[in-house]
């Protein structure tokens, strides 16, 4: 029995020995005037643990594949140009990091996702401090394991949406930090499709085609600090279940069909101290439950929150609604979601008892909002005088909109977020 | 020359000028058109000059049809029956828009010595009384030298020295060989100064001729007497045939104001 | 005619209301451009006190004006000057002493602001050029109402009725049949009765150039294209040029056929 443990702790020291020794990290350098003149051959010729680093330069390089662990350094920002030939860097191997490289132009294909840096199947990926410059999709994350992606700048060229790609694109990952990067120009700013445990914090996602964030089927996910703006319909947040969502900018969504955030079939979610300014519509909520919106900022959405399709158990609390062209729009008859303590510019009520809080209840529905929700084709009659003086007569004696959407506590004065 | 031609007008159903032919062709004299209230001289006279448009028959001015024609009423000068003007116009504004409006040359500040206006340029034509709004009527109607000259009620208002004044003035018109025509309630007026009358009852030429005339053919003392003779006569014939009441009601009133 | 124009003008500038009008639109534009210093909010604001008080303003002011300056016109009607110059000149007088009137009241505290450099110039000038061709279409239409009606209550009655119908009753009447026919398509239906409407079509025209217009949806979208093809734009500045010319039109129509 001991001879046995013996041997085995024999073996494992020589292991050991055998791995450490292998281990002992090589740089290997490319550039013009360096060992390697492309990243093809140091990548051959590199072994698992090395480092390879670009020196700056331009390297007329695509379809480089990174299958052992590495880590790939740039100096002084070294282009690796495909000159639209296809995917630059492929990453198929556990603990690879990348940093410090502008990958450009890899060329638009409509088979094929090519990406500037793709990760496939492997854990422990840090991408950080590259930039991305007119790649079909940026960074193509598939099934990956706690991935780090920071600080990257990716800026596509918009192009129509079925020749963009995505500027982080996850599919099937779990435990990804997406941090402080920034996209542009791309179709989705930020992709999550079945991504679970992750977090995108502090990214900034302006100017996308479509969604600056682009989220479904992913659960367990938190995001905060984030910035999105001027997307051409907003965030979309789909399909998912626990998601936090703080602290994060949603402005300027503006135009026929766009949104601060979408929320569709989302359960037992909290949103709490975003802002979301100049939207067409701030939150558009379809079938969502058991989500508590707190100390959100609305100012200047054309809509703050539109509500459709059985949204049950929602909780509004203590919200700023300002200078909103409607504050709610309710679609369903049952409601039993909850309004309570915010701040209703519109809200013209007083305080008797100087508790800070009105004495009379808010109607956040107003009648003209009601109208549209059944005949959408009313809109043409925004901002008539007729319709002023419909909403002023329902506010008086409300007849047909939902007499359960009521504020009983409407803040007398902005709440400070 | 002025011809009226079948002239008829009625306003709703009441017929106010039922087949009117007038001829004016000489100058230098003064014919008063005279009738009792709602007789239609006014009308008359507001067909002249284009402001009414008669349902049927022609008006000519120096043989030229009148209507839809602006440009003879250069020929004429026109008193209104009742002085109404802008309000908040000052006198001397209105009569200097007036003469801007329609240029040439105008006697206006000879008129303005004669009536005495010059105290009142500066005043606003809302603040002024009866008579001298009808002077400044009389001033903007008069400043213009034109060859036929039409006085809706002219003495209305005017006290015994405008009277006089303007009394003069006309002679001095029909001197210059002016065709005048002038509506007036004042028998002693007309008597004093017309040439011609021509009579209007309910719409048409009950009688015309000198002064002297009308007084022979109702052997009458005075025009006035002769006039009454004539209404008192339309009143035996009215009471005869039954006469709507509101003919009736306008004779008396008639008599009353004569 | 520039006579006649010049006198009512001269006239009308002189009243207190000319200026009264001036001196709200000033304190308006001014205070909002003060109090919220955001232009294309301002100008939405503008915009709804614009196709109210626009309409109203000329409709009442012009019946009242018609009323007011009878005398003027008899005296007038005796001179040797054409019928349709005499109204057609004080209805001119009219329509422009208003739109001065808004358009320094509203242009001077812009101007201040420097809107003339501003992204906003063009919002700014369409909300201006509705709001002069607003006055000139219902001061013609008041125009009419008073030599139609020599009545002055009635006048004044059927103004108001005017003025209602346009601002209230046909938004409404529009309301209710997108409500009661909301099966049918109805994007043709309210294109027309959009354009049929002086104050409506104003009103779209003007959400269409600000930014609010991304709330309209399909519907914005449909008027859009509307107005984006030639047709359209001329089929809107057609049916504009119609609101304006018609009274004029009639008002020739009604002077030469009226006695005095």
């Amino acid at each position: 029995m001991r001879a046995i443990l013996q041997y085995f702790s024999l073996l494992a020291t020589t292991l050991l020995l055998a791995t450490t020794a292998a281990a002992q990290p090589q740089t290997l350098r490319v550039g013009p005037e360096e060992d390697y003149p492309s990243i093809a051959a140091a990548l051959s010729a590199a072994d698992s643990g090395d480092v390879v680093e670009i020196h700056a330069g331009t390297y007329y390089e695509h379809g480089l594949v990174v299958d052992k662990p590495l880590y790939i350094r740039g100096i002084g920002y070294p282009v690796l140009d495909a000159q639209e030939q296809g995917e630059i860097l492929t990453i198929i191997a556990h603990d690879v990091t990348v940093e410090g490289l502008q990958l450009q132009n890899v060329g638009v294909s409509y088979l094929k996702d090519h990406a500037g840096i793709r990760v496939r199947q492997r854990s422990r990926a840090v991408i950080r401090n590259n930039r991305l410059v007119n790649t079909f999709f940026g960074i193509y994350l598939e099934r990956v394991h706690e991935a780090v992606i920071e600080n990257n700048e990716l800026s596509g060229v918009l192009r129509d949406e079925a020749s963009s790609g995505n500027g982080i694109h996850a599919w099937h990952c779990e435990k990804l930090d997406i941090r402080d990067n920034w996209v542009t120009g791309h179709r989705d700013g930020i992709y999550f499709e079945f991504v679970d445990n992750s977090k995108i914090v502090g990214n900034e996602s302006v100017g996308n085609q479509r969604y600056g964030l682009h989220f479904m089927f992913s659960n367990h996910d938190e995001y905060h600090h984030n910035r999105f703006a001027d997307n051409g319909a907003g965030v979309a947040v789909m399909f998912s279940k626990f998601i936090n969502m703080w602290e994060n900018t949603f402005e300027h969504n503006w135009g026929r069909a766009a949104y601060g955030l979408l929320l569709k079939e989302i359960y037992d979610t909290r949103i709490e101290d975003n802002h979301f300014i100049q939207n067409t519509i701030g939150i558009n909520i379809e079938g969502s439950t058991r989500i508590v919106y707190q100390r959100n900022e609305f100012r200047r959405n054309g809509w703050a929150i539109k509500m459709a399709g059985g949204c049950l158990d929602n909780d509004i609390t203590a919200n700023n609604f300002r200078s909103n062209t409607l504050d709610l729009v309710v679609n369903s008859n049952v409601n039993n979601n909850t309004f309570t303590g915010n701040y209703w510019s519109e809200y013209n009520g007083y305080d008797l008892d100087r508790d800070g809080t009105g004495d009379v209840p808010y109607r956040p529905v107003k009648l003209f909002s009601y109208i549209l929700d059944q005949t959408p084709e009313a809109i043409v009659l925004l901002r008539s005088f007729f319709v002023s003086l419909m909403n002023f007569s329902e506010k008086v004696s409300p007849v047909f909109t939902p007499a359960d959407v009521l504020d009983h506590q409407p803040s007398m004065q902005p709440l400070s977020l | 020359m002025i011809e009226f031609k079948n002239i008829e007008k009625a306003f709703g159903k009441n017929e106010v000028l039922q087949g009117i032919d007038l001829r004016f062709t000489q100058t230098g004299r003064i014919s008063a058109v005279l009738g009792p209230n709602g007789s239609g001289k006014t009308t008359l006279i507001k067909s002249l000059l284009g402001m009414v448009l008669p349902d049927e028959g022609s008006i000519e001015v120096n043989g030229q049809p009148i209507r839809r024609e602006w440009a003879y009423r250069n020929q004429i000068d026109y008193l209104p029956q009742i002085a109404r003007f802008p309000e908040n116009l000052r006198v001397a504004e209105l009569l200097r828009m007036i003469k801007d409006i329609r240029g040439g040359a105008s006697r206006d500040e000879e008129l303005i010595e004669r009536f005495g206006l010059q105290p009142f340029l500066d005043k606003r034509l809302g603040t002024l009384s009866g008579g001298t709004k009808q002077k400044v009527n009389l001033t903007l109607a008069l400043m213009y030298d034109s060859p036929i000259v039409i006085l809706d009620e002219p003495t209305s208002g005017l006290d015994p020295v405008a009277m006089i004044q303007l009394k003069e003035l006309i002679r001095q018109e029909k001197a210059h060989g002016k065709m005048v025509l002038i509506t007036t309630h004042i028998m002693s007026f007309v008597e004093e100064m017309a040439d011609e009358i021509v009579f209007l009852l309910d719409g048409k030429i009950y009688f015309r001729g000198s002064v002297a005339e009308i007084k022979t053919q109702h052997q009458a003392e005075g025009l006035e007497e002769a006039i009454a003779g004539i209404l008192k006569g339309q009143l035996a014939t009215a009471n005869r045939s039954v006469a709507p009441k509101s003919a009736l009601q306008s004779i008396m009133s008639h008599l009353q104001t004569a | 005619m520039l006579k006649i124009l010049k006198y009512s003008t001269y006239d009308l500038l002189r009243s207190r209301w000319a200026y009264l009008y001036l001196a709200f639109f000033l304190l308006f534009s001014g205070g909002l451009l003060y109090l919220s210093g955001d232009v294309s909010k301002v100008v939405i604001s503008l915009m709804n006190v614009i196709l109210i008080l626009c309409p109203l303003i000329a409709t009442m002011f012009g019946v009242m004006y018609y009323y007011n300056s009878r005398e003027f016109t008899e005296l007038l009607l005796a001179q040797p000057i054409r019928r349709r110059t005499i109204f057609w000149g004080q209805y001119l007088g009219l329509a422009i002493s208003l739109s001065v009137s808004l358009v320094i009241g509203i242009g001077i505290p812009f101007v201040a602001y420097g809107i003339l450099h501003g992204p906003e110039t063009w919002n700014f000038f369409t909300l201006i050029s509705n709001g002069v061709l607003l006055t000139f279409i219902f001061s013609g239409l008041a125009f009419l109402i008073g030599l139609k009606n020599e009545n002055k209550i009635r006048g004044f009655g059927l103004a108001i009725v005017l003025w209602l119908f346009f601002a209230v009753v046909y938004d409404g009447l529009f309301l209710l049949s997108l409500i009661l026919f909301k099966e049918y398509p109805l994007e043709g239906f309210s294109l027309a009765a959009t354009v049929l409407n002086p104050i409506d079509l104003s009103r779209i025209m003007i959400l269409l150039k600000l930014d609010i217009s991304a709330l309209m949806g399909y519907t914005g979208a449909v008027f859009q294209k509307f107005l984006g093809t030639a047709l359209g734009m001329g089929l809107s500045l057609l049916t504009l040029a119609l609101w304006t010319g018609l009274p004029v039109w009639t008002i020739q129509r009604a002077a030469k056929q009226k006695d005095f």
